[in-house]
């Protein structure tokens, strides 16, 4: 058992974990940050994409012992309370999701692209997201939502 | 312009959905999120062989790892054993393998389930599995269905003479169309199998429920209702004490329309042990373990005049069920069998399919579900015909396709098409498609020897959807009906309770049906709640599958908002003073006719008729309606997709350069929800034709076992779409609708494949093999090089 210390939306917790225990895990059976969902177990869906330090990562490629020290940022801590973040809003309006179950990893990875880059073209944001699986929509309106966000954020006139 | 229904209401209005708050907030109860306290992990035991005998299994190393409470394997598990059921015989003779949730004698498959490890966490019950010491003895495997079906081939299941489950026919007369024709062409097509790729894996979670007898299973599943009635009858558990509940569930495409072995073993052991079991699949695991789909090989034959008119078609096609039956497995390509004349005109019709047991993964439904294969056999048809004709594609289409004014009509497979506009679609689609430059620019390409060529994919496509009329079904051997089922109440606070049999799991159901009902009853979207999934509160339901839940769900709705209104018109003109007769109802009340002033809303009669202190005698406290509808017919969505399609001719790398779809859904209630199906179908069967494809070596190994070698697509892959839609309503539907969930795949792959087989065809390429993959391009190249010098 490891002892690590992580923010976690804003909240610090301290706990002792094993070291083979993802990231990915610790959040939603050690802290219940169940908004952030597991889809494979070879790194390639980005369901469970959530930033560390600002940066996003897939938390199923971290362990819990790396992001000792770190702050993590999951959907459930975009925003508070009834506040939408601009990426939140821009699928809602863009029908940038359907069941929902990548939404929690790809808005991250949007958040991530769009702090990096705040006017990408729609080259740049498929091959932003290109890691960042979604069954559903076929990814039309995720651009179109991620424009509409870069839109709402400053970022395109 | 998109049309859209004129409605004073809501009905035909872009409305943002009520579902995204929670999701995009990570508010959501997938399965996996529920916690019941004191659960026992399940973990299974797969087969890591395609055929062999179990000789022996012990579980003793397992039940001594820590945290295990039990383990089983088929012969200690007892009469707990229940099998999987299907319920889709398709011929009174088709060969119906019992599909026990742990096999005893063989492994049929790699992912088969030889037994079972319960712990306290899912970490020791993943540890304990690895120490069931199981003794194969291997059997020579089948894998590829013509191998299967030769004589002398391993049998999958003894009861199944040359692995053959069934063979079906339909139809007739070929033989004669074809002495009539000038030009004959016959192709053999191989439609791959795809898996259907949800982003939530399964899970189970079953619980026995404190004093009562009650089991409740949460399932991440498209159909709690069906599947609480084959879990009683494959278990015994009585009905009544099932309850069975969808929560969020993310995504299904099909592969979660099924009853799974896991299903039945988490609700066997929380019954027998009297705790709750939990099981979640890895990804890895759900590509052994959810079922798989198409897999089929078509050997089509046309035989049409030389100016271009079909006289028949004959069809011909090995389906490959797996190594079981589920729950659809032997009627999943029949439900396409009606589809292979697509929009055409024909004289004769014939058709037999063979269902092939092999030693794979069981096949069965996936999102369209036999009709993208008939789909893609008639409209890469065309394109042949019309290459061996020297015609145009779209001109040859044009000679043969039922006209708007010849509706209803009667295809040669016995459907009757009640409506469609195939030219209006087409001209639409064709507008935005801008094909005049994109032919003058493959002309310029063709010339200058481009290395990269431009191909035009056209396909003009129908489906059938809104299963089913329950008649159709029965007369088909299906065991259920194809009704659906809504109860709308009015609470005593005016808002709306809308109970609805549909299990929504992406599609925006809460959204859509408050539309409808907003519409009708005058009360605003945000005052209506959707209750569905839940087989406790909300008891009747046939789900959500094959295009159907606002075809026939759609209906249900409208018939029961119709009753709440004539159900409250009394207890209005008791308040009113007027005759029932005399009452208008509009915007959510009721006036007296001629004197407007005179009103009251249903929100107010919704507290009186709770209050009850004045009723008319003779009508009982609240109000509500409900309605099963049973559908009139199918109805069969239309529409033109056009692909421009670029292949490097060096590489064999293809791109989707741009991408039209002009799809005819009837009414649409949102059309950005309908958009966003069609980009999702576009999406998947784009999927097929490009990336995706299960695969097997010889030995029945699955190649394809993670999505590091399962190619979903990502937003890297795909262009953006064009989409509009033209709007001709069913008149065998009472909001004239159709229903969308599947156009997009059934319409998208032949698109693409028809623009690639376009580009490369000066080269003498023919056909190319799904997925075209730059490989597969490359060697269709290769061979027609090959074949011209
Ligand atoms: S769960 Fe798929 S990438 Fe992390
Ligand atoms: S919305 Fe369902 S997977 Fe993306």
């Amino acid at each position: 058992m490891q002892h690590i210390n992580v923010t976690v939306d804003g909240t610090s917790y301290e706990a002792e974990v094993e070291p083979r225990t993802l990231l990915v895990h610790w959040l939603r059976e050690g802290v219940g940050k169940v908004g952030t969902v597991v889809g494979c177990d070879t790194s390639n869906c980005g369901a469970c994409t959530v930033l560390l330090d600002g940066r996003s990562v897939k938390s199923c490629s971290v362990l819990a012992v790396q992001a000792d020290g770190c702050e993590v940022t999951t959907i459930q801590g975009l925003s508070t309370g009834d506040d939408w973040h601009p990426v939140q809003t821009a699928f809602k309006e863009c029908h940038g999701l359907q069941c929902g179950y990548c939404t929690p990893g790809m808005v991250m990875a949007a958040v991530d692209l769009l702090n990096e880059n705040p006017s990408p073209s729609e080259e740049e944001i498929r091959d932003g997201i290109h890691g960042n699986l979604c069954r559903c929509t076929g990814y039309h309106n995720i651009v179109k939502s991620v424009q509409y966000a870069a839109e709402l954020m400053g970022g395109r006139k | 312009m998109t049309e859209i229904l004129e409605s004073a209401g809501v009905i035909g209005r872009p409305l943002r959905r009520k579902e995204d708050a929670k999701l995009l907030h990570g508010r959501t109860n997938w399965t996996d999120n529920i916690q019941v306290p004191g659960a026992l992990h399940m973990a299974l035991v797969r087969s890591p062989m395609a055929h062999a005998r179990i000789k022996k299994v012990d579980l003793s190393g397992a039940l001594a790892m820590p945290g295990v409470v039990a383990a089983y394997d088929a012969a200690s598990l007892g009469d707990l054993n229940a099998n999987v059921l299907c319920v889709w015989p398709v011929t009174d003779d088709t060969v119906m393998p019992p599909f026990p949730a742990l096999t005893g004698d063989k492994v049929r498959h790699v992912g088969d389930v030889v037994a079972i490890v319960l712990a306290t966490d899912a970490k020791s019950a993943e540890d304990a599995i690895a120490a069931v010491d199981v003794d194969y003895e291997p059997l020579d495997a089948v894998v590829d269905m013509i191998d299967a079906m030769s004589p002398g081939s391993a049998l999958v299941h003894d009861a199944a003479a040359n692995n053959t489950c069934y063979v079906y026919n339909l139809g007739g007369g070929y033989a004669d169309a074809a002495a009539k024709a000038d030009v004959v062409i016959k192709r053999r097509f191989v439609n791959q199998r795809i898996v259907a790729g949800f982003m939530e894996p399964r899970a189970v979670v079953a619980a026995p429920m404190g004093m009562s007898d009650e089991m409740t299973l949460w399932s991440a599943t498209q159909i709690p209702h069906v599947l609480r009635v084959v879990l009683s009858l494959s278990t015994g558990i009585p009905e009544q004490n099932l309850r069975i509940v969808a929560p969020d569930v993310g995504g299904g495409f099909g592969g979660k329309l099924q009853m799974y072995r896991e299903e039945i073993l988490a609700l066997q052991l929380a019954r027998h042990l009297g705790r709750p079991v939990k099981w979640n699949e890895t990804r890895s695991e759900d590509m052994v373990a959810s079922h798989h789909g198409r897999d089929q090989i078509q050997d089509i034959e046309l035989a049409a005049t030389k100016d271009g008119r079909i006289l028949g078609m004959n069809v011909t096609l090995l389906a490959n069920m797996g190594a079981y039956l589920q729950i659809i497995t032997p009627g999943t390509p029949l439900l396409g069998m009606f589809m292979y004349c697509g929009i055409y005109k024909m004289d004769a019709y014939q058709f037999q399919c063979t269902g092939v047991f092999t030693n794979t993964t069981p096949t069965d439904a996936i999102r369209g579900a036999g009709r993208p294969e008939a789909t893609f056999a008639i409209e890469r048809m065309m394109d042949e015909l019309a290459a061996e004709l020297g015609m145009d594609p779209m001109e040859l289409r044009t000679r043969n396709w039922i006209q708007h004014h010849e509706f209803p009509f009667t295809t040669a497979a016995g459907l009757t098409y009640d409506t469609g506009n195939y030219e209006a679609a087409t001209a639409r689609a064709l507008e935005l498609f801008g094909m005049d430059e994109l032919r003058a620019e493959q002309k310029r390409r063709r010339e200058s020897g481009d290395p990269v060529q431009l191909g035009i994919g056209i396909s003009t496509f129908t489906e059938m959807c809104g299963l089913a009329p329950s008649r159709t079904l029965g007369a088909l051997k299906y065991a259920a009906g194809g009704w659906e089922h809504c109860t709308i109440r009015l609470l005593p606070s005016g808002k709306v309770e809308l109970v609805t049999g549909t299990s929504p799991h992406g599609q925006g159901h809460e959204t859509a049906w408050s539309q409808i009902a907003s519409d009708i009853l005058g009360i605003p979207v945000e005052d209506i709640d959707v209750i569905h999934s839940d087989t406790g509160r909300a008891p009747y339901g046939m789900d959500t599958y094959g295009s159907r839940s606002l075809a026939v769900g759609g209906q249900a709705i409208k018939k029961a908002a119709d009753r709440v209104i004539e159900n409250a018109r009394p207890i209005a003109a008791h308040q009113l003073e007027c005759a029932a007769e005399d009452l208008d109802f509009a915007n959510g009340a009721f006036s007296v006719k001629g004197d407007p002033e005179k009103s009251v809303t249903l929100g107010a009669l919704a507290w009186a008729a709770f209050s009850a202190h004045n009723l008319p005698d003779g009508i009982e406290p609240m109000i509500s309606g409900a309605a099963t509808v049973d559908p009139e017919d199918f109805s069969y969505p239309h529409g033109t997709h056009l692909a421009a399609i670029e292949v490097d001719t060096e590489t064999g790398k293809v791109r989707v350069r741009s991408y039209v779809a002009v799809d005819d859904v009837g009414n649409q209630i949102n059309p950005m929800i309908v958009e966003g199906q069609v980009h999702g179908g576009v999406a998947m069967g784009i999927g097929q034709a490009l990336y995706e494809g299960v695969e097997y070596d010889a030995d029945g190994n699955l190649l394809t076992a993670s999505l590091a070698d399962y190619l979903i697509p990502s937003a890297a892959d795909l262009p953006s779409f064009t989409t509009d839609r033209t709007v001709t309503p069913s008149t065998t539907h009472s909001l004239g609708t159709k229903g969308v969930g599947e156009a997009g795949a059934i319409a998208s792959t032949p698109a693409i494949i028809n623009g690639i087989v376009d580009a490369l065809r000066p080269m003498g390429v023919t056909d190319v093999l799904m997925p075209a993959s730059p490989q597969n391009v490359w060697r269709a190249i290769q061979a027609a090089k090959g074949a011209g010098a």
